[in-house]
């Protein structure tokens, strides 16, 4: 028999296909602006729903809300998955499309949630999905449907079920914390006294490398998320620090101070065969592989003050990526590969966003103390710390700028956020 | 065999979801997931939930690092260790060359304006720099240790230059 998980795996993989697409023409939305089209949709209340300790219609209401594709309208919904829309009332209700379906216990313990999606303007069955789950995973499954939903009406791929990794500090205790997309299910990873930073996701989501201090200097721990081991990849004298995952998983880059210096360093996962990547006097780090793995984009000072530059991974000279501004951090590549997002120094610190085939850069937060800019798996999105009305928070921005919600915000000094891969 | 069959009937059932949602219409319901609860219980393990994520805790298992008086500050944006701070490499160098088997530990730190990773460097260029003097000094490699904490541990809080001025610094520790 197929393991549940794999199970679940090939029907996410299957979305992927091809064939999905053509039939998405119609309905295919892009975002131009504040207020630009929203695709209007009835959500029905999945049947039994109110008997599961999540309410399913809730949680993709919310997430499809803040999307900012979707407006939520009144219509009559069918009574679960299995019904009849009402297409003409719905019509005259101004619905695109209408969601329904059920959330009821198995035998075994598990619940299924079930839904379907149709299309009002053609009358159309869009198909849907049946995924039975333990009831402490019914969130996840709520995150699914959304995907799904999302996926089908707007031809990319959903990120409700994705997670987010970030750092508090308060109380003296710093906190590497996990949370949903939607900044609901907050975990704390690990609890510490000494600083953390500088988390990143492994590609397939099961491994989050960090930077702690611990041991009272900077080391590169990579911890399994599921199972809470952790194995020091990178402790070498000096500072370790700044670990990025390579798109095949197989190699890390870091920052290593062991020749003196900062420089950038490739090794294996494992932590073995380690070597130096980047050549310069000053200062090189904040590593990131491009998409294709054949770039690693980089902050380095050898030009004078922090500027990103790239280097190719199998072989060659580093060129300049930002001219703007005197101070050029932490870049963050889109996984389309399109885009580059950073923090530049002027009046304060801004999320600048780099268009990568034309060079245009655009700024896209209203804020001064922006940080840690990371994209969402589909591109769309950026999530970076900040403060806004005095408040540490970590905010979501369409990655145009167009729109932008606090995703959280917990008294708490709240840091380094990095959205993870699709897979968990 | 009765196992077999509960198998193939999940596997059959996968197919179907998977069918259905590949395609734009469907004319048949969604099709159920059959299966038998013997089944389920006897050839799976207690599912791991994907949603949980297992914490460790170690904060209380170190102390507090305490504040030490042996700091060297710097000015904005410098690496250079002024003349007035001198005397307490001179004095850290002396002692360490008078016992071989003593070790310290050049800790920078930086004001909290910037990026966690690049402050990170930045406070390493300084440790780095009072190393390097005390290593002029005649002080072995193996008895120093350049490390850095960047922005992540100010002496003193506060968001201004006063502030600043106290956390832009080189603390100096045994090891």
């Amino acid at each position: 028999m197929w393991p549940r998980r794999h199970a679940l795996r090939a029907i996410g993989a299957s979305l992927a296909l091809p064939a999905l697409t053509p039939a998405l023409a119609q309905f295919h939305v892009e975002i131009s602006g504040v207020g630009a089209t929203q695709i209007p949709i009835v959500l029905g209340r999945f049947r039994d729903e109110e008997r599961q300790p999540q309410a399913i219609s809730a949680i993709v209401r919310a997430d499809l809300e803040s999307s900012g594709l979707f407006k939520i309208i009144d219509g009559p919904a069918p009574a679960d998955e299995n019904g009849t829309p009402d297409y003409n009332t719905l019509r005259s209700r101004g619905a695109n499309a209408v969601v329904a379906g059920s959330a009821s216990r198995l035998a075994d313990g598990r619940v299924d949630v079930r839904f379907r999606l149709w299309d009002v303007i053609k009358g159309a069955d869009q198909g849907g999905q049946s995924e039975p789950t333990l009831p402490a995973d019914l969130r996840l499954s709520a995150h699914h449907v959304s995907d799904l939903i999302y996926q089908k009406l707007t031809g990319e791929r959903g990120i409700f079920s994705t997670r987010i990794a970030y750092v508090t500090k308060g109380g003296g205790k710093f906190t590497l914390r996990i949370t949903d997309a939607d900044g609901a299910n907050v975990q704390a990873a690990l609890i510490d006294n000494e600083p953390i930073i500088s988390p990143a996701w492994s590609p397939d989501g099961s491994e989050l490398a960090y930077v702690t201090f611990h041991d009272r200097k900077a080391k590169v721990v990579i911890r399994n998320v599921h199972a809470g081991t952790t194995r020091e990849v990178a402790a070498f004298k000096g500072s370790n620090s700044a670990p990025a995952f390579s798109p095949d998983g197989r190699l890390m880059a870091v920052t290593l101070s062991r020749d003196g210096g900062s420089h950038v360093y490739l090794m294996d996962r494992s932590g073995g065969n380690v070597r130096r990547f980047t050549e310069s006097t000053g200062i090189d780090t904040e590593a990131r592989f491009s998409p294709d793995g054949a770039f690693i984009y980089f902050v380095s000072d050898r030009g004078g003050g922090p500027q990103i530059y790239k280097q190719p991974v199998g072989g060659g000279g580093a060129t300049r990526v930002t001219f703007n501004g005197a101070y050029n951090i932490s870049p963050a590549l889109s996984p389309d590969g399109k885009l580059l997002a950073y923090i530049t120094r002027g009046s304060g610190f801004k999320v600048m966003v780099m268009n990568l085939a034309t060079g245009d850069v655009q700024g896209i937060s209203d804020t001064n103390d922006d940080e840690s800019p990371s994209f969402a798996p589909n591109s769309r999105y950026i999530i970076y710390a900040t403060k806004a009305n005095g408040r540490d928070v970590l905010m979501k921005s369409m990655a145009d700028g167009k729109s932008k919600s606090t995703l959280l915000e917990t008294g708490l000094d709240i840091r380094e956020p990095v959205w993870g891969p699709y897979g968990r | 065999m009765i196992k077999n069959s509960g198998k193939m009937l999940l596997a059959l059932a996968g197919v179907a979801v998977m069918a259905g949602c590949a395609s734009t219409k469907l004319d048949k319901p969604v099709e159920v997931e059959k299966k038998d609860v013997t089944t389920q219980t006897t050839t799976q393990s207690t599912p791991q939930g994907n949603s949980t994520v297992a914490t460790t805790d170690l904060s209380g298992k170190n102390a507090a690092p305490a504040t030490l008086d042996r700091v060297i500050y710097f000015d904005f944006d410098s690496y250079a260790v002024k003349d007035e701070f001198r005397p307490i490499v001179e004095a850290h160098a002396k002692m360490l060359k008078a016992n071989p088997s003593a070790k310290e530990v050049a800790e920078g730190h930086t004001d909290e304006r910037g990026g966690s990773e690049y402050n990170l460097a930045l406070g390493q260029k300084r440790a780095e720099a009072v190393v390097q003097q005390m290593k002029v000094l005649g002080v072995g490699d193996s008895q120093l240790e350049a490390v850095s904490y960047g922005k992540e541990r100010p002496a003193v809080d506060g968001h201004d230059e006063a502030a600043w001025a106290k956390n832009r610094r080189v603390e100096l520790r045994s090891k």
